[in-house]
C-alpha cells in the first residue's frame, strides 16, 4: 500500500516503504529503527513525484523515441527536464517539502540547515544498482526553496540521455516510472568514507573493508583520492591490512553558501590515518549490526561527524546490498564427508577439500 | 622466465679453517655428485646451528623414523621420506616425491586402510601411545653407567650373574641409543596423520576466508590444557610460594642462580620449603630445552637454572603487586569457541558449516598429540637422553680417554663405541686405554671447525628450483611451498631495511633488538627488548612477560611460541628466514605482527 502523503519523516519508515520511499529512503528509515546512529531526515514520496512529474504526462514523448537516434534522444531529453524543472509545482508538495524542512531547521537550531538531496529508486530488480548510478545526489543544501528546487532536479535526472536509453532499451514502461528523493540532514564530515562488509577482493565474508578520507564522502565515491585502506577482522576486531595513503584532495562544503568545493588537502593531514583505531571500532561495530539486520554483506557510506560529541560521531550515511560477489557465493567450498577424517585422506591422497 | 637455481651442492665453497669437516658425519650425509640435480633446502627450523659430531644422530635418527612412518607404515600416496646431507654442518634436506600415478593408486589403497585405522581409532591409540612414551622415559632414565672398580662387587660372584660390568658398559650405551631411535618413532607415530587434519581445516579456512590471518586457525583448535605450560605454570607457583614464604627479596633481576639458591638455604624453614618445592617442581617439569632437542648443548631448565630464575623476579613482583598469573582457561575456551562459532556462522551453506564442524573437529582431536609431543619427545625424553651421554662423557675423561665430559659430543656415535671398547678392553686386560692420544687431538680439532662453520651464512636453498613442490610433509612440517621459495629467490631484492615472515601474533611494537644466536644465552635479554632468534622455544615462555616482541628466523603460526607470543598479547613475526643475519643487537626495529614485517628504524650506533 503505497502512501498518498507527499512526505514522510525518515524515523517513520521502513523496508516495507520501498514502493514510497525508495529503496535509500526505507534503508535509512530500517537502520535507525534497528538503533544505528544516521542523520535525520525526511522523503519527499512517490506520490508527491506522480502529482508533480506524472502529471505532466511526459510518457508518450519518450515512447516517441528512438533510442538509436541519440540528436533526437538528447534534445527531447533537455527539453524534458526543462519541463520538469519549470513546471510549476502542486501547492500542497510544496507546502509539504518546506515545512518539513522547516522542521529539520527547527530540531537542528539553524533556520538554513545544510542538507544533502539525494534520490531514492524504487525498482528493485536488478536494474537498480545501475540506474542508481545515474541518478543525482546534491549535497549542502541550504534553504527551502533550494531543498525544492534539487528535489526538481533529482526528478529531472529521470530524463537525462542515459536513464531514458536506459528505459527505453529495456522497454521499461514509463507508466511505471516513479522516484523518491530523500533529504537529510548533512553531516560535516571531518572523513568519511565506504565500508563492504566482506572483502571485496577475496569475497572473505570473515572481514571488513574499510576506505576513509578527509571531508565529504563524496571525495572517496568519486574517485577523486586515494583513500586510506583498513582491513578488520569480523571475528576478533583486529585491524588486519592498515594502509595510509596520501590523500591530496578533498571535498569540503562551501562554508558561505551552497554545494562543495573541492581542493588540496593541507600537507599535514595528507599522510596522516583519517580515522582513529576508536572510530574504525566503531564503524566495525555499525557494520555488523547493518549487516545482521538484513543478513547479507552491504555496502556502507559512513561520516565522522566534526561537531557531533566523541561516541556519536560516527554516523551511516545508507547502505545497500553488497551485488558483486553475491553471484560468486554460489561456488561450494566443501561439502561434509562419510567420515571426518576422509577430508585429510582425500587431500594426502592428492584431492583438493572441495572435490569431496 | 628464465630458469633459476640456487647454488649448486658442488659448487659451495670451502670454509677457511673447517677442512675436515666431513669427519665428523657418516658417508651416507654428505652429497653427492648426482644431488645437484635435485633441490634441497637448508632445514633450519631444527639445525639452526653447526651440528657437532655426536649431535648428527639427531638428523639421522629421526630422518629414518618419519621416512619409515610416511614411506613404509603408512603409505602416503604421494611421498615416501625424508633424505638429508649435511654440508658445512648444516643439515639439507629434500622429501623423495612419488611421481607415478599408478604407484600412487595403489599406495593410496593402502594409506585409506592403514591411516584410516589410526584415525578410526584415534582416542584409544592416543592414550597408548602416552603410556609407550611414559615407558620410554622411564627407561631411559634407568640406564646407568657402570662403575668400573678394581674389582666388580661380590653381588655380582654370588648372584651367579655370570657377565662383568664392562660389559653393561657397550649395553646401556646401545639401549641410550635404541630408545632414542624408539622415541623418534613413537614421536612420528601420530604426526603427520596429526598435521593432516590441522592442515585439511587450515586449508578450508583459507579457502572460505582468504583474509584470515593465519594465527586464527591455531585459536579455533588450540587446547587449554597443555602440557607445554605446565613449566611456566610450575615457575609461576613456586613466584607465588616465594610471596607467601616472604622471601621475595632474594628474587631480583640479573641474580646468579647459584647465589639465589645459596641465599635461600640461608633462610631457615622458609628458604627450605621453597627449595624442596622446586625440586618437586624441576621433575619432570624442568625437563624443557632451551633449543627444541636438537644439540646436546641446549641445555633444559633442569641443567641449567638460568631461564627459569631469569623469568622468576618478574612472577614475584607481579604477584606481590596482586596480579593473578594463572591462565585465564575459562575465558580462553570461551574465546576460542566465539571465535569457531562466528567463523561457523559467516559460512555460506549448511554443507559447509557441516564440513566445517566435521575438521574442525577432528583437528580438536588430533590437537593434544601436536601440543604435548614435544614435552615429552623433545624435551623430557631428549634431556635425559643427553644427561646419559654427558655421563657417558664423565666416564672415558674419567679414564683419560677424553679431557672432558662435554668433548663426548665431539665424537660421533659409533665413535663412542670405539672408545668405550677402549675402556672396556683396558679395564679387562688391566692395561691402559689408548684413546688419548687418538681421540684428544680430534676432539681438538673437531672444536676449531665448528667454530670456523659457524661464521658461514648457509643459502636458504641449494639445487634446480622445482617446477611444483608439493610434498605434504614438506608442507605441514617446515611451511615451505613454492611462495617460500620464490621468496628465497627473491631475497636480494628486497629492501635491506625489511624483513618478512609470518604475522604470527597481531600488534604492533617497536623496540630495540637482541639477536640471540646462541640460544643459551636466552637469560641475557632485558625487560622491553625485541628478541631476535634463530628459533623460538617452548621453553622460552616465561621470558615472553618481559620482552616486547618475538622475531624468529623459522617457525610457523602454530609453533608453540606463536601461541604463546598470542597469549602474552605480544607482537610476533616469525619464519622470516633471515633476521637473524639482517638485524644486530642494538637496533631499533618495528615488528608488525598484523602484517607479518619487521622494519630496521635505526642501525645500532646511528643516533
Amino acid at each position: 500500500m503505497t502512501t498518498t502523503r507527499p512526505v514522510l519523516r525518515v524515523a517513520d519508515v521502513g523496508i516495507e516503504d520501498v514502493p514510497s520511499v525508495g529503496g535509500k529512503g526505507a534503508s535509512l528509515g530500517e537502520l535507525m529503527r534497528a538503533g544505528i546512529r544516521v542523520p535525520e531526515g525526511f522523503v519527499v514520496t512517490t506520490a508527491a513525484f506522480r502529482s508533480a512529474v506524472s502529471a505532466l504526462d511526459l510518457g508518450p514523448r519518450v515512447t516517441a523515441l528512438d533510442p538509436a537516434d541519440t540528436a533526437a534522444v538528447a534534445a527531447a531529453c533537455a527539453d524534458l527536464r526543462a519541463v520538469v524543472e519549470s513546471a510549476p509545482l502542486p501547492g500542497a508538495v510544496v507546502e509539504a517539502v518546506t515545512s518539513a524542512y522547516g522542521e529539520l531547521c527547527a530540531g537542528a537550531g539553524n533556520e538554513r540547515l545544510p542538507v544533502a538531496v539525494r534520490s531514492s529508486a524504487t525498482s528493485e530488480d536488478s536494474a537498480d544498482a545501475s540506474f542508481a548510478g545515474l541518478q543525482d545526489t546534491y549535497l549542502w543544501v541550504r534553504g527551502g526553496d533550494e531543498v525544492v528546487e534539487q528535489v526538481r532536479r533529482c526528478w529531472a535526472s529521470l530524463y537525462s540521455v542515459e536513464s531514458v536509453t536506459y528505459r527505453l532499451r529495456r522497454n521499461i514502461p514509463e507508466e511505471d516510472l516513479a522516484m523518491a528523493v530523500v533529504v537529510q540532514r548533512m553531516v560535516d564530515s571531518l572523513s568519511s568514507g565506504v565500508m563492504f562488509t566482506r572483502s571485496p577482493l577475496t569475497g572473505d565474508r570473515s572481514v571488513i573493508a574499510i576506505d576513509a578520507s578527509w571531508g565529504l564522502g563524496s571525495a572517496v565515491v568519486s574517485g577523486d583520492v586515494t583513500p586510506d585502506s583498513f582491513v578488520v577482522s569480523k571475528v576478533t576486531g583486529e585491524i588486519t591490512k592498515r594502509t595510509v595513503a596520501t590523500k591530496t584532495r578533498w571535498h569540503q562544503p562551501d562554508t558561505g553558501g551552497q554545494g562543495v568545493i573541492e581542493s588540496d588537502v593541507p600537507g599535514q593531514l595528507q599522510d596522516v590515518p583519517s580515522i582513529s583505531d576508536a572510530e574504525i571500532a566503531e564503524l566495525v561495530a555499525i557494520a555488523r549490526k547493518v549487516e545482521a539486520h538484513y543478513g547479507s554483506p552491504q555496502d556502507i557510506e559512513w561520516a565522522v561527524s566534526r561537531s557531533a560529541p566523541v561516541g556519536e560521531n560516527v554516523l551511516l550515511l545508507q547502505s545497500r546490498p553488497e551485488t558483486v560477489w553475491a553471484e560468486k557465493d554460489r561456488a561450494r567450498v566443501a561439502a561434509p564427508t562419510a567420515r571426518a577424517f576422509d577430508h585429510v585422506l582425500n587431500m594426502l591422497g592428492g584431492k583438493r577439500p572441495s572435490e569431496g | 622466465m628464465t630458469e633459476r637455481s640456487f647454488p649448486l651442492p658442488s659448487q659451495l665453497e670451502a670454509v677457511p679453517g673447517a677442512e675436515g669437516w666431513e669427519a665428523m658425519y657418516p658417508y651416507f650425509s654428505r652429497f653427492q655428485p648426482e644431488d645437484d640435480q635435485r633441490f634441497w633446502f637448508y632445514n633450519s627450523m631444527h639445525f639452526p646451528e653447526v651440528v657437532p659430531a655426536f649431535d648428527g644422530i639427531t638428523s639421522e635418527i629421526p630422518y629414518t623414523a618419519i621416512g619409515a612412518n610416511t614411506a613404509r607404515l603408512f603409505s602416503f600416496p604421494t611421498t615416501m621420506g625424508i633424505e638429508y646431507r649435511i654440508v658445512n654442518g648444516r643439515v639439507y634436506i629434500t622429501a623423495n616425491p612419488v611421481l607415478d600415478e599408478a604407484e600412487q593408486g595403489r599406495r593410496l589403497g593402502e594409506f585409506q586402510e592403514r591411516a584410516g585405522h589410526y584415525y578410526a581409532n584415534w582416542d584409544r591409540l592416543y592414550v597408548g601411545w602416552q603410556q609407550r612414551i611414559e615407558a620410554l622415559i622411564a627407561d631411559i632414565e634407568s640406564v646407568e653407567v657402570p662403575e668400573l672398580g678394581e674389582l666388580d662387587p661380590i653381588e655380582v660372584v654370588t648372584s651367579g650373574r655370570g657377565f662383568a660390568s664392562n660389559h653393561l658398559l657397550r649395553e646401556e650405551f646401545h639401549r641410550c641409543i635404541d630408545l632414542y631411535s624408539k622415541m623418534w618413532h613413537h614421536h612420528t607415530e601420530f604426526l603427520m596423520l596429526g598435521y593432516g587434519a590441522y592442515v585439511v581445516f587450515f586449508e578450508f579456512c583459507k579457502q572460505a576466508f582468504p583474509e584470515m590471518g593465519d594465527q586464527m586457525v591455531a585459536r579455533m583448535v588450540a587446547g587449554m590444557d597443555v602440557t607445554m605450560y605446565r613449566p611456566d605454570d610450575e615457575l609461576k607457583k613456586l613466584a607465588a610460594l616465594a610471596v607467601d614464604l616472604d622471601l621475595a627479596d632474594l628474587f631480583v633481576e640479573g641474580s646468579d642462580p647459584a647465589k639465589v639458591l645459596a641465599a635461600l638455604g640461608e633462610r631457615g624453614d622458609a628458604g627450605a620449603r621453597w627449595l624442596a618445592a622446586l625440586e618437586a617442581a624441576k621433575d619432570p617439569w624442568f625437563n624443557v630445552s632451551v633449543g627444541d632437542g636438537f644439540y646436546h648443548h641446549h641445555l633444559s631448565w633442569a641443567d641449567d637454572l638460568t631461564i627459569p630464575f631469569a623469568a622468576l623476579p618478574r612472577y614475584v613482583e607481579q604477584i606481590a603487586a596482586g596480579v593473578d598469573l594463572t591462565r585465564p582457561t575459562e575465558r580462553l575456551a570461551e574465546e576460542r569457541e566465539r571465535i569457531a562459532n562466528e567463523y561457523r556462522a559467516l559460512l555460506g551453506s549448511d554443507e559447509e558449516q557441516a564440513a566445517f564442524d566435521q575438521m574442525l573437529g577432528l583437528c580438536r582431536q588430533v590437537f593434544p598429540y601436536i601440543e604435548s609431543h614435544k614435552f615429552y619427545c623433545e624435551h623430557w625424553f631428549t634431556t635425559r637422553f643427553f644427561q646419559k651421554i654427558r655421563a657417558f662423557g664423565q666416564l672415558l675423561a674419567d679414564r683419560g680417554v677424553l679431557l672432558a665430559a662435554d668433548d663426548v659430543f665431539h665424537l660421533r656415535h659409533v665413535e663412542v663405541e670405539d672408545a668405550l671398547a677402549d675402556v672396556m678392553l683396558a679395564w679387562a686386560s688391566g692395561g691402559a686405554e689408548l684413546g688419548a692420544r687418538h681421540w684428544q687431538p680430534i676432539v681438538a680439532e673437531r672444536k676449531r671447525i665448528v667454530e670456523a662453520l659457524a661464521g658461514w651464512s648457509p643459502p636458504p636453498a641449494l639445487g634446480p628450483v622445482p617446477e611444483a613442490l608439493n610434498d605434504p610433509a614438506v608442507k605441514m612440517l617446515w611451511g615451505v611451498t613454492d611462495e617460500t621459495v620464490q621468496t628465497w629467490l627473491g631475497d636480494d631484492e628486497d629492501d635491506e631495511d625489511t624483513v618478512k615472515g609470518y604475522a604470527a601474533s597481531p600488534g604492533i611494537v617497536e623496540g630495540v633488538a637482541r639477536v640471540l644466536a646462541n640460544v643459551n644465552d636466552i637469560g641475557s635479554i632485558r625487560e622491553g627488548e625485541v628478541l631476535v632468534c634463530p628459533v623460538t622455544a617452548p621453553s622460552w615462555g616465561p621470558v615472553f612477560g618481559k620482552i616486547a616482541a618475538a622475531v624468529s628466523d623459522i617457525g610457523g603460526t602454530m609453533s608453540h611460541a606463536a601461541i604463546v607470543a598470542r597469549e602474552y598479547g605480544m607482537p610476533a613475526v616469525v619464519g622470516t628466514g633471515q633476521a637473524t643475519f639482517r638485524i644486530r643487537t642494538g637496533d631499533r626495529v618495528r615488528v608488525d605482527g598484523d602484517r607479518g614485517i619487521v622494519t630496521i628504524i635505526a642501525r645500532e650506533g646511528s643516533a
